[in-house]
């Protein structure tokens, strides 16, 4: 018998019971919430007369529509305001093990702040409203993205009805490059099997590239997962999960901490397991990449020219790549270094962890933002890193160049508060979407790392930072 | 939940793949705290030509007249007819709210983003994945003939063409039972809290710090 993969191993570990067609009553261990998709189901729980099954399994925190200045102002949108005032009073009636509200020192983007507090384990499933739940896999946790109904179902009852995913290997063995990172392997998977390529899978990244990666940069790769078309992402923890979590503050303690390791131990996939599918990618090819259309697939090493749509011979993929040009306001074989930026957004559960604001600093330091920039967003991704990147003085070189240095948040990841693109804007972003409109109607995304959208503020247009800063 | 069970509905052809929520239903929209009325926002940046915001009152914006949810030929359409990986993008669940207010209750795809494909079902919509050749053909019947109308039928699992040629479909049975019945899948789980309780003590002794 085939050995089991991790996945395997994390699903069969939570299934309470399976009916004869597969469909599996899953065990949910953590269970994060937000302002935007909660609402909606603690009323269908107060309808139905419902308590939570286990208050102490939540971690919830507004994020997505809280303002990134002027707190002292509160929320001005009333709208926004209500969403948040209403998860408040939700957690108040119906309980949770962590409650960071609005202003709260430690208050962040839920993703980066589950792990962060060490509430995000390997071993355990971790669900959200919210589809970039797959971030949490780079610990080892089942982790992924549901709907409003499905966040009442675990209130309720504290499991998932789900049936299991085929398994994906993607192996990215060797050397990355210098100044590439994890954005820029996420990229270029995406770019590789398409948004789509990981329907109805759950993704394991294995290879020497991806243990070489720190937990930060696992965690932006678990989060592009989704991207991918793939809900679970997962990295195998290893002694880098280990020193990642220890005294954490919910993370185990004395005797339990050791039977914890132990345990995390086992969570590999074993050497003859296999995948339904397996992706292979050679770590020293991956350039610095750069989105040039209006969908994650649609991405190109920043030494490229933007496609013609005339060399496509499919149609549909023709009109498509034709659709993102004009939307984009690019002319087709535009060179991607020639592109000019109005607007740049370094921040999201992607990109606002202290590794990635340390990556962004470096490439500013000592210079200023390009006079034909208008604005350059730095969010911290939490409390926490905010004021650990205080502590190093990033925020002093952020906003000596020119840069605005924000209270933490989702902010113009998705433009739901005050932060957006005006239409027709050009943002280089650290964020995860590029579709149209995400970051404001009409605006146009280019997704990069850190380290390339910080010197894109300083250039005015894309850089390859490998040749310059 | 509203079961679902036969539609003969008109078709509306939405030609364009990688279909996100973002697209089916702006962020603006997410603020409310209502689970109904987002019919009238559905697609919104390619339904109007202003911006549109919660609570705006639609009868009077400006349309895109040429978004094919504008077209006369289209209007009261029940099932949608589109691409590949429709519903990509962000977990919102109001995108089959807005879907289902609008009065769309089938979509026939290739293929659909899975968390998007997942909450269709929890909200009585049939999403239908079909063959990309298939696909392409009822594209053309479209085109070619106004008023195009399919039959569909879950409890047989078959598409009904106005030539009255037919064609099977696949559904998981868990799903198919709950759509058919209308049921609430909480009370169906929760019909199981005992095994839940067996389970987690166990699941106690093996990661006890879960529960500390
Ligand atoms: S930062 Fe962006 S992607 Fe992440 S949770 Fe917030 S809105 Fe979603």
């Amino acid at each position: 018998m085939a050995g089991k993969t991790l996945y395997d191993k994390l699903w069969e570990s939570h299934v309470v019971r399976e009916e004869s067609d597969g469909t599996c009553l899953l065990y949910i261990d953590r269970h994060l919430i937000h302002e935007v998709t909660s609402a909606q189901a603690f009323e269908g729980m107060r309808l139905a007369g419902r308590k939570a099954w286990r208050a102490a399994s939540i971690v919830a925190n507004p994020d997505h529509n809280t303002p990134t200045d002027h707190w002292d102002e509160g929320i001005k949108d009333p709208i926004s305001r209500l969403q948040v005032e209403t998860l408040d009073a939700n957690i108040k009636d119906f309980g949770a093990l962590v409650y960071f509200p609005f202003k709260h020192a430690n208050q962040g983007i839920i993703h980066v702040i589950g792990p962060e507090n060490g509430t995000t384990l390997p071993g355990t499933t971790v669900v959200c409203g919210d589809s970039h739940t797959s971030t949490h896999g780079a610990f080892g946790a089942l982790a992924h993205g549901i709907g409003t109904s499905e966040v009442e179902h675990v209130l309720a009852t504290q499991t998932l009805v789900a049936k299991r995913s085929q398994r994906m290997l993607v192996k990215v063995e060797g050397q990355l490059g210098k100044e590439v990172t994890a954005k820029d392997v996420a990229l270029a998977i995406i770019g590789k099997i398409g948004t789509a390529g990981g329907n109805g899978y759950a993704i394991e990244f294995g290879g020497s590239a991806i243990r070489g990666l720190s937990m930060e940069g696992r965690m932006t790769l678990c989060n592009m997962t989704i991207e991918a078309g793939a809900r679970a992402g997962l990295v195998a923890p290893d002694e880098k999960t280990v020193e990642y979590l220890k005294g954490r503050t919910y993370a185990p303690k004395g005797a339990d901490w050791d039977k914890a390791v132990a345990y995390w131990s086992t969570l590999k996939s074993d050497p003859d397991a296999k995948f339904d599918a397996v992706v292979e990618l050679d770590a020293a090819r991956i350039e610095p990449q750069v989105t040039w259309g209006t969908s994650p697939e649609q991405v190109l090493p920043v030494g490229a020219r933007v496609p013609n749509p005339a060399n496509e011979p499919d149609l549909q993929k023709r009109t498509g790549i034709e659709r993102a040009l004009q939307y984009m306001g690019l002319a087709a074989d535009t060179p991607i270094s020639e592109i000019k930026v109005d607007k740049v957004f370094i921040g999201s559960c992607t990109n606002s962890r202290i590794e990635d604001l340390r990556a962004a600093a470096k490439v500013v330091k000592g210079r200023k933002k390009a006079a034909g920039v208008k604005l350059v967003l730095v969010v911290p991704g939490s409390g926490i890193v905010k004021r650990q990147a205080e502590d190093e003085g990033l925020d002093k070189v952020f906003v000596e160049a020119g840069f605005e240095w924000r209270e933490p948040g989702c902010s113009m990841c998705l433009a739901m508060n005050a932060d957006r693109l005006e239409p027709g804007e050009r943002c280089a972003s650290t964020s995860n979407r590029n579709f149209e409109g995400r970051q404001g109607a009409g605006g146009r995304t280019h997704l990069v790392s850190p380290a390339m959208a910080a010197a894109a503020a300083i250039a005015g247009h894309f850089v390859d930072i490998r040749n310059q800063f | 939940m509203k079961a679902f069970k036969q539609i003969n509905g008109l078709v509306c052809p939405l030609d364009r793949a990688n279909v996100d929520t973002d697209a089916i239903i702006p962020k603006q929209f997410l603020k409310s705290i209502k689970r109904t009325g987002f019919g009238p926002y559905l697609f919104d940046e390619w339904r109007y030509a202003d911006h549109g915001e919660p609570g705006m009152d639609c009868s009077h914006r400006p349309l895109r007249q040429e978004f094919v949810l504008n077209l006369p030929r289209y209007k009261g359409a029940q099932i949608l007819l589109t691409r590949d990986n429709f519903g990509c993008g962000s977990s919102r669940e109001h995108a089959p709210w807005a879907i289902e207010d609008y009065g769309f209750q089938v979509i026939i795809a290739p293929s659909f983003a899975d968390i998007f494909f997942n909450n269709c079902y929890k909200n009585g919509i049939l999403p239908i994945v079909l063959p990309a050749a298939m696909v392409d053909r009822l594209f053309a019947e479209c085109a070619a003939n106004e008023g195009y109308r399919l039959s569909v039928d879950l409890e047989s699992q078959k598409i009904t063409f106005p030539s009255g040629e037919s064609l099977g479909f696949d559904i998981q049975p868990h799903r198919k039972h709950c759509l058919l019945n209308g049921l609430d899948e909480i009370g169906l789980t929760l019909q199981h809290a005992d095994e839940i309780k067996v389970f987690e003590s166990r699941h106690k002794a093996v990661q006890p710090w879960l529960f500390a």
